[in-house]
């Protein structure tokens, strides 16, 4: 047991660290990833890495990974941590991508893959429904066959983004008399297709970050289904697991308690630093403590899965800890900037009036951003849910 | 980066489970606490025997060659089997000094320490001075070459079973000054030494032990005289690993336990492990117990790395470790309802270690403020 890194590991973090400092665009840094970025933007730095192939780390190096082990992937999100990129979006890379590799036709491969790599494709995930949240298979979207075609029609919600995107990744009931799990499919739609509309959703802190997907008689050619028909919730169960590292969050986490930290060394109390409080300073204290557990659970899990075990049953609670933390981050910061958490974030107010910003600038987004991550104990299977795998999975009860 | 065992690792985990699997399970293990002596030295001698008081020494010092990761491994088994006999206070602590004096001291102490035959407990507490390692009124006064060491050390567990004692003292400046302090090695029968032995809530043994014009020789003194906090706070950031890892592995089976009752305990005609709320806090135990045993690996693999991060390393475990054990223990024995509360149950006697083993060395509180003030210290270094 050591914590060091390799000769090699050391040199392929400068390699690393180096290329983010030369390539990131200078007009992004410090921007920070946020729900009201524009497509380009969005796109900016996963093109870039597209390029140089860097942009599926975790993919098998045959469809476009790297080959990088998993310390390398580590330090590599560490890095980019360091220097809060934008990026690559999830619902390409790390969900319909490991989805098509590891169950589509060579066709799809070939015609997705590419743009999924390129950062040229946008897609989105059309999996939640008005009546299937939590109870993720009782999905009432039906998909007909019809000729060469499926004729789908229901409504989809929460499809993060789908103003931007080229391509959904869709559950639908094909067979309806199949018990709830067994008769959904997995099928790719262009959301270019006529009969799709997509509604935007207005969230508590004022982004449209989500919206609903309404889809009337859309048709699809049936070589957009991925593997078989009525298979579809194996594929989307894989998906959910899939890509457990990362999905914690320790290098963003770390990195927003040093600003934390700085927010709370500039904010005053009784004429001294917040910093030097002991109630708050031991606040921001407990979090990193808890940051360091998750932190070494993620490493343990990485370490398993190098040794080819797979994910031991420590990864599954890094998606409740890791959200837990990001939540309680959040919470701390709008507490550290005090009374200017109240006004609107620069250009959120919908009249114009603080388009200058009010306070300091890092109290701008302080209060959107708390009220934003409460999302991400409910999204990807509430942390209620988690609970429920465990007690399955691991408990066995 | 690597968090595999070592083969001679994986060897003393297994020679060490199965031991204690066939000689130490609940029923032995409450005879023996209930006994007169409330040990087995014969046990101890089969813990030398297996190599288990080697294992963390250099081979230079008569070890085998290991380090903290095996110190932390028999920590972990200890904590599965509620084991009573005094590994932290001989070898990780009493160890842990000796093995920084002097080549006399290692041939005098260390090396019966590791046979088994000589065991140490480490007097460091007082009645007045809390977790500040600092905060002594037993004095040691130069006395020739020698000294002289009178006071009250307070809570010293293992102390009945031992034949020697690392002992802290001021030998000089004034009550909490971090200069000025000495560790000392004093045989138990030394004269002027009084103890008052007494069993713990957690089935261990301790002593109130008085030191009245105790003479010790110059060779009594481990390190410097003059600045021994160094080497105190070194040691006892190894003793909060290896506690961590005893915490560990009382969490696993206390977790593991509830789950099991909850298997085969039936109310309102199902068992209780049906029902989600019981689920979810069951959830949260084993998710406080991994966690833990993280903790317990960061502390560990960090000992050797600079003093700010090895203490604050030390610290967000003992703080971790602290807060998961209480969240475990309390809520095994809420699962196991009435029964939990019995003493004939295992359960009960997991959760009171768990709970001791958080005023050991510094609480929760205490670790949370050292954390925060070696931050603070870190920041003001980075901002000069």
């Amino acid at each position: 047991m050591n914590l060091d890194f390799t000769p090699e590991e050391i040199a392929f973090r400068d390699e690393v660290r180096a290329f983010i400092r030369d390539n990131y665009p200078k007009e992004l840094a410090g921007v920070g990833t946020r729900e009201d970025l524009t497509r380009e933007q969005f796109l900016a730095w996963h093109k870039i890495l597209g390029k140089k192939g860097w942009s599926a780390p975790a993919w098998p190096k045959k469809y476009g990974g790297t080959g990088w082990t998993s310390t390398q992937r580590y330090i590599w999100s560490e890095e980019n941590a360091r220097m809060d990129t934008i990026m690559p979006l999830p619902f390409s890379v790390s969900m319909v991508g490991p989805v098509i590799y590891t169950f589509g036709s060579e066709e799809q491969k070939a015609k997705h893959l590419p743009g999924i790599l390129s950062g040229e494709v946008w897609w989105c995930q059309g999996y939640s429904e008005p009546g299937a949240g939590s109870d993720l298979a009782s999905v009432k979207t039906t998909a007909v066959r019809d000729g060469d075609h499926y004729v789908i029609n229901g409504q989809k919600t929460w499809t993060t983004l789908a103003q931007h995107a080229d391509w959904g990744f869709f559950l639908c009931r094909t067979d309806p008399s199949a018990k709830q799990q067994e008769g959904i499919s997995f099928i790719l739609v262009d959301m270019k297709t006529p009969g799709i509309e997509v509604r935007p959703i207005k969230l508590i802190d004022g982004t449209h970050e989500v919206n609903e997907t309404w889809l009337t008689d859309v048709r699809v050619p049936v070589e957009n289904l991925v593997g078989k028909e009525n298979e579809g919730w194996t594929y989307a169960k894989f998906l959910l697991a899939h890509e457990r590292s990362g999905i914690a969050g320790v290098a963003r986490s770390k990195r927003g308690i040093e600003r934390l930290r700085d927010i709370a060394s500039s904010e005053t109390i009784d004429g001294t630093p917040l910093i030097t409080n002991g109630d708050f300073a031991r606040k921001i204290s407990q979090l990193e403590i808890d940051l360091t557990a998750l932190e070494f659970t993620e490493l343990r899990t990485l370490a398993s899965e190098a040794a080819g075990k797979g994910p031991g049953p420590e990864s599954s609670i890094l998606k409740v800890k890791g959200t837990e933390i990001q939540q309680r981050l959040t919470e701390l910061t709008l507490e550290a900037v005090g009374n200017y958490g109240a006004p609107y974030a620069r250009g959120m107010d919908g009249h114009g009036i603080n388009d200058f910003g009010v306070g300091p600038d890092y109290s701008n987004y302080a209060a959107d951003t708390y009220f934003n991550m409460r999302k991400t104990s409910i999204y990807g299977g509430s942390n209620e849910i988690q609970r429920n795998i465990i007690t399955k999975m691991i408990l066995g009860l | 980066m690597d968090f595999n065992f070592t083969e001679e690792q994986t060897m003393i985990r297994d020679s060490l489970a199965r031991l204690i699997k066939d000689q130490y399970d609940f029923d032995t293990r409450r005879k023996v606490v209930a006994s007169k002596e409330g040990w087995r030295p014969a046990m101890w001698a089969q813990f030398a025997e297996l190599g288990l008081l080697a294992a963390p020494f250099s081979e230079e010092d008569g070890g085998l060659g290991g380090g903290p990761i095996d110190a932390m491994v028999v920590m972990e088994e200890f904590g599965k089997g509620l084991v009573v006999e005094p590994y932290l206070q001989s070898v990780v602590c009493g160890g842990g000094f000796l093995k920084r004096g002097s080549d006399a001291q290692k041939a005098e102490h260390l090396a019966p320490m590791i046979a088994g035959e000589r065991v140490f407990a480490f007097a460091y507490a007082e009645p007045k001075g809390r977790f500040n390692l600092a905060d002594l009124e037993t004095t040691a006064t130069k006395d020739g070459s020698g000294w002289k060491i009178s006071g009250h050390k307070a809570v010293v567990v293992g102390a009945p079973w031992a034949s020697h004692l690392i002992v802290t003292a001021r030998t000089a400046g004034g009550r909490r000054d971090t200069k000025g302090i000495g560790v000392f090695i004093v045989a138990k029968d030394a004269k002027g030494v009084t103890t008052r032995d007494y069993p713990t809530v957690d089935g261990r043994r301790a002593s109130e032990v008085h030191f009245d014009n105790v003479s010790v020789g110059a060779e009594a003194v481990i390190g410097d005289a003059g600045n021994g906090l160094p080497l105190i706070e070194t040691v006892t950031d190894e003793a909060i690993a290896a506690l961590c890892a005893e915490a560990c592995g009382a969490m696993k089976v206390a977790q593991t336990m509830t789950v099991e009752y909850s298997r085969t305990r039936k109310q309102f005609g199902t068992p209780i492990g049906k029902f989600q709320v019981l689920q979810h806090k069951m959830v949260d135990m084993f998710m406080e117990a991994e966690q833990s045993v993280s903790m317990t690996y960061m502390a560990t693999l960090k000992l050797g790395e600079d003093e700010v991060t090895r203490k604050k390393a030390a610290s967000a475990a003992k703080v971790r470790i602290g807060q998961a054990g209480r969240f475990v223990g309390q809520n095994a024995i809420q699962i196991h309802g009435g029964m939990g509360m019995t003493d004939e149950l295992a359960i009960g006697h997991y959760f009171k270690r768990l709970t001791i083993i958080d005023s050991e060395f510094g609480n929760v509180d205490h670790h949370l403020k050292r954390y925060t003030d070696l931050s603070a210290a870190d920041v003001a270094v980075a901002a000069e």
